[in-house]
């Protein structure tokens, strides 16, 4: 989709700010988000693929007002509603009793729960399944597709009808665009492809600066070589 | 909701007060519904306060200096190098600094980041301002970053919008020879392993 996410390129946004000896967590409600976070997937509530979308569907003036963990917030209310897990009406009430209250939840413990939590930090992860060989070649000229979504895509709104390069075959991994819409996994070629800067930002690009996206196949259609300037 | 409009359709930030109540709220639903546990949250928060950071990711650089066998491991299958030090958690794509080339790694579409092995992003790494810029103008920004390079040098930036997650391999700072492993990996610093700054004979800071 063609939302507020899709970032790269923009003008407007100003210095980037670095904060000195930043804390992991600002505050413990965030770290609280992520753990809240972490068991939706691992209970396979929802999929890293859904769970992006969930953000890119924030209307954009939520999304550009919002901290990176409101988002995740947001992001988590809005799939467990939708997917059936809680209310709304469930979560004001239950904000209402914890104002005025103790937590009426009784306490809950699940070590299974808790491996496999941890397991994300440690074991490989498994976004890479097998697939169809792939089509294209270290070397390969291809286009990008220019086609604009209404659903989920990670070809950056950027890199759309443009010449590249493949730069690296990785293996294949399970295609967001479908995953993040019940659709499947649909593992297929992932390339590494690279964009000489001027493709990519014309007159204005930095010199010697090209871009690389991770790219899955069906993103990319054959080109024919570049012509020889020599 | 994050936010809230008015009758003008204004958005206004809610107080984080709000938004610590909604959070409580929704773990105590999740674990009343047998979905969590506030231990398991208290631990995923505990290993990224304490356990996942950028020493990580510091050994593994500190290491590819040290021994070229493992350094060639490591820029063929980073996935598969990192295990031999018993990290995990993440496929990874190592990129190599040279005289001639400079990395820099950012995630236009989100936040992708290599946190199984050096923590979670820093807030800048998240921003707007760095999702924006650094794939149109990275001099400018590597120059925010008091990073100036000549124009002989290529910039190579890599926009990660897969679950291939990209970390830089700084060069080996100049005067460092008699150095051990470990006083090396204490010199490699979270930015230089995204690619924002160099590493410097001496840390200059702990990021």
């Amino acid at each position: 989709m063609n939302g507020i996410h899709d970032m790269g390129g923009m003008h407007g946004f100003g210095r980037v700010e670095r904060e000195a000896n930043e804390p992991v967590f600002h505050a413990a409600w965030e770290g609280r988000v992520l753990g809240l976070t972490r068991a939706c997937s691992v209970q396979h509530i929802f999929n890293i693929d859904e769970s992006r979308h969930a953000i890119e569907r924030m209307a954009p003036i939520d999304y550009l007002a919002s901290s990176y963990y409101e988002r995740w917030l947001d992001r988590n209310v809005r799939l467990l509603v939708e997917k059936g897990v809680i209310t709304r009406e469930e979560l004001e009430r239950r904000m209402a009793q914890l104002a005025s209250g103790p937590d009426p939840a009784p306490s809950h413990s699940d070590a299974k729960l808790l491996d496999r939590m941890l397991g994300v930090t440690k074991e490989r992860p498994h976004y890479r399944q097998p697939g169809p060989p792939p089509r294209f070649a270290t070397g390969d000229r291809v286009l990008t597709r220019n086609d604009a979504p209404v659903g989920h895509t990670r070809l950056p709104r950027y890199a759309r009808g443009k010449h590249g390069v493949i730069d690296r075959v990785h293996g294949s991994y399970i295609f967001p665009d479908t995953n993040a819409h019940g659709q499947g996994e649909q593992p297929h070629a992932l390339y590494s492809v690279r964009f000489d800067a001027a493709e990519l930002w014309g007159g204005s690009a930095e010199p010697c600066a090209p871009v690389h996206i991770d790219l899955w196949e069906r993103y990319l259609e054959p080109a024919a070589p570049a012509r020889s300037t020599s | 909701m994050s936010g809230a409009h008015d009758e003008h359709g204004h958005h206004h930030r809610e107080p984080e007060s709000v938004l610590s109540l909604r959070v409580r709220a929704l773990e105590s639903l999740l674990i009343e519904k047998k979905l969590v546990s506030s231990e398991a949250v208290d631990r995923i928060v505990g290993a990224y306060e304490q356990d996942i950071g950028p020493h990580n990711g510091a050994k593994v650089v500190a290491r590819a200096w040290v021994d070229p066998a493992y350094r060639q491991r490591l820029l063929a299958d980073g996935t598969a190098a990192i295990e031999e030090l018993g990290f995990g958690g993440v496929d990874l794509q190592v990129v190599e600094n040279t005289p001639g080339v400079h990395n820099l790694v950012v995630c236009t579409l989100c936040s992708c980041y290599p946190h199984a092995l050096i923590g979670l992003p820093p807030v800048w790494y998240k921003s707007f301002e760095y999702r924006s810029r650094a794939v149109r103008e990275p001099r400018v920004v590597l120059r925010e970053f008091g990073v100036d390079l000549p124009e002989s040098v290529e910039i190579r930036i890599w926009d990660s919008s897969a679950e291939l997650r990209y970390l830089v391999l700084p060069q080996r700072p100049p005067g460092t020879e008699r150095l051990s492993e470990a006083a090396l990996a204490e010199l490699v610093t979270r930015d230089a392993m995204i690619g924002v700054v160099l590493v410097q004979p001496r840390a200059a800071a702990a990021r």
